[in-house]
């Protein structure tokens, strides 16, 4: 029996026995962080949802409103924790759309790298974990060792493992550093094969087939209803991707596919984070290969940190340095969106400056916080059994639901 | 371009206008059949000293014509606003959220409750007369919540005029001892 999001909740005549309230979470292995979900069961049968998010919240938009735009970058580590750099990334484009930069094509390029390294990371925790919730142990072991490869590589490229910090106003915090290129060829070299093999163990696999084939249908039009974004809405058939339809870090230059589901079913999601780990591979290739050399930040020495080696031994870059870290970048007054393809689907910045280094108000449009609002649609209808499958398809984070 | 909406000079290549509060739900309607069918966001600004105090901020997307708009409406401290949440049900969450956070009521919300702090907590933590620290507030039996120390970061900017103002504070030597 196919089960959809429209799919009404037990009519009052079915209902037989008496109704039982089952809470999951909010520490739970299968809600990935700290999701409450409170069940109304009719025997197996899930007959009300009502979702409970808010206890990994932290203030971000408060603390945002009390720092200098460069201060609020490790804030954006905490976001979607899975992929540390890619919020870095849509961060700094974003106060760079307000401030009216355009970066240098290495910067560019450099920041599309970090996008997918990033992408192929989150998608690899998403996979080994939504496997392990419906039975699969072995996956998140194979998919563990792939992501130690992309941490080692990101651990070269900015010194951090987890909470990368990378990202500046107006570029990075260093340049590439050499052998960077090559370990990232590397790693796209042996890892196609490595997508081949986890294909080999779930593409067929009768469990894991069985438990997502059919469960948690969404349509295309609920899924944008909901707003849903990322791979959760692709899974349903839409194709909207950030990076095609509002292309940003020259996306459009490179040559890459979206895939798209067509049930919208678990497996459907799962098939197509699959898809997108070979596409950010390709995306990869053609980045390094394509790698300019010049400036790797924006030249606005009185709103961007000028270079280290120049601070120690320069006055005049001395004193941009006391400026940029004391006032933080002379942002315009105005008001700007930037919403950038994420792992997990568009994470939005909306600033609002009155000008000067502080944001007047930033709103973080999370993506997770946009996927979970379906659940409570979603889920009726469903067996308790179903649940860690679906959300382990959903692939969200709470540090970036909550905020 | 659209009945009803006042459209503001561009800036950043970004479309925006204003409406009116009651004209939201007719507008918001017609658009979405007009091909704007996917909501990206709500967002509440608060605006304190001026009058009206608040604002609320509406993100579209034409996803066929990759078009982007932003409507924006001046809402008075103590109005609610018509909600959109029977246009596009992803307004359901982003209105309860602004609710939580800044206090701005949501007319024909079909359940507007607290969705990040907890039901029945006094304040709305993103005003501007909240404090970054917080409020302490008891509530027996369901939780409780203490100022954070050091106004809530050891560099701590405010938004002010002069540049000078705006570096970050120092606090006194007592509060760094917390």
């Amino acid at each position: 029996m196919a089960r959809t999001a429209d799919a009404a909740p037990v009519s009052p005549t079915e209902d037989v026995g008496e109704k039982l309230v089952l809470n999951i979470g909010p520490s739970h292995p299968s809600t990935h962080g700290v999701l409450r979900l409170v069940l109304e069961l009719d025997g197996e049968v899930i007959t009300k949802t009502d979702t409970e998010i808010g206890y990994l919240h932290r203030g971000d938009e408060k603390i945002a409103e009390n720092m200098t735009w460069n201060q609020f970058v490790p804030y954006t580590d905490r976001l979607d924790y899975m992929a540390p750099l890619a919020n870095n990334v849509a961060y700094a484009c974003a106060v760079e759309k307000l401030m009216g930069f355009e970066l240098p094509p290495r910067a560019k390029v450099t920041r599309v790298i970090c996008c997918e390294l990033a992408r192929i990371s989150a998608h690899l925790l998403g996979l080994g974990a939504f496997a392990m919730d419906v039975g699969a142990m072995t996956m998140f072991l194979y998919t563990f060792t792939e992501r130690e490869k992309i941490y080692n590589l990101i651990e070269f490229l900015t010194g951090a493992r987890f909470t990368t910090s990378f990202t500046r106003v107006g570029g990075q915090i260093r340049d590439i550093p050499p052998g960077f290129l090559e370990g990232v060829s590397e790693f796209c070299a042996q890892f196609p094969a490595q997508l081949d093999e986890f294909g080999a163990m779930l593409n067929r696999n009768r469990i894991f087939v069985d438990r997502t084939k059919d469960i948690g249908i969404i349509p295309a039009d609920i899924a944008l209803d909901f707003g849903l974004t990322g791979p959760n809405l692709r899974g349903s058939g839409n194709d909207y991707d950030v990076r095609k339809v509002f292309p940003y870090l020259d996306y459009q230059s490179y040559d890459f596919e979206v895939p798209v589901g067509q049930v919208g079913d678990c497996y459907d999601r799962f098939a197509v984070r699959m898809e997108e780990m070979r596409q950010s591979v390709s995306i990869l290739r053609q980045a390094v290969a394509k790698m300019p050399g010049g400036a790797w930040q924006v030249d606005d020495p009185k709103n961007v940190l000028p270079a280290k080696d120049k601070v120690l031994t320069k006055m005049e870059e001395l004193i941009h340095q006391f400026i940029v870290v004391t006032q933080g970048p002379d942002a315009p007054v105005g008001e700007v969106y930037f919403g950038a393809e994420n792992p997990k689907g568009e994470l939005g910045f909306y600033i609002h400056s009155h000008g000067g280094g502080v944001p007047h108000r930033l709103k973080i449009r999370a993506p997770s916080f946009c996927n979970l609002s379906i659940l409570s649609q979603l889920l009726p209808g469903h067996t308790v059994s179903d649940v860690p499958a679906i959300l382990g398809s959903f692939d969200f984070v709470m540090g970036e639901c909550d905020r | 371009m659209i009945d009803g909406v006042t459209m503001l000079p561009e800036f950043r290549g970004e479309t925006s206008g204003t409406v009116p509060l009651e004209k939201i739900p007719e507008i918001m309607a017609a658009l979405k059949s007009q091909g704007f069918t996917y909501l990206v966001d709500i967002t509440g600004v608060d605006h304190q000293g001026e009058d009206p105090r608040f604002e609320v901020v509406y993100e579209l997307c034409d996803l066929q014509k990759k078009k982007h708009l932003r409507l924006k409406t001046a809402v008075a401290e103590g109005d609610s606003v018509p909600s959109v949440s029977g246009t596009w049900r992803t307004a359901d969450w982003h209105e309860r959220e602004i609710w939580d956070m800044l206090g701005i009521r949501f007319s024909g919300h079909p359940d507007l409750r607290r969705i990040l702090m907890w039901e029945g907590y006094p304040h709305h933590p993103l005003r501007k007369d909240f404090p970054l620290a917080g409020l302490p507030t008891e509530m027996p039996d369901i939780a409780f919540t203490a100022k954070a120390p050091l106004e809530g970061g050891p560099f701590v900017t405010s938004s002010a005029d002069l540049t000078q103002d705006r570096e970050p504070r120092a606090h006194p030597a007592e509060e760094r001892n917390l």
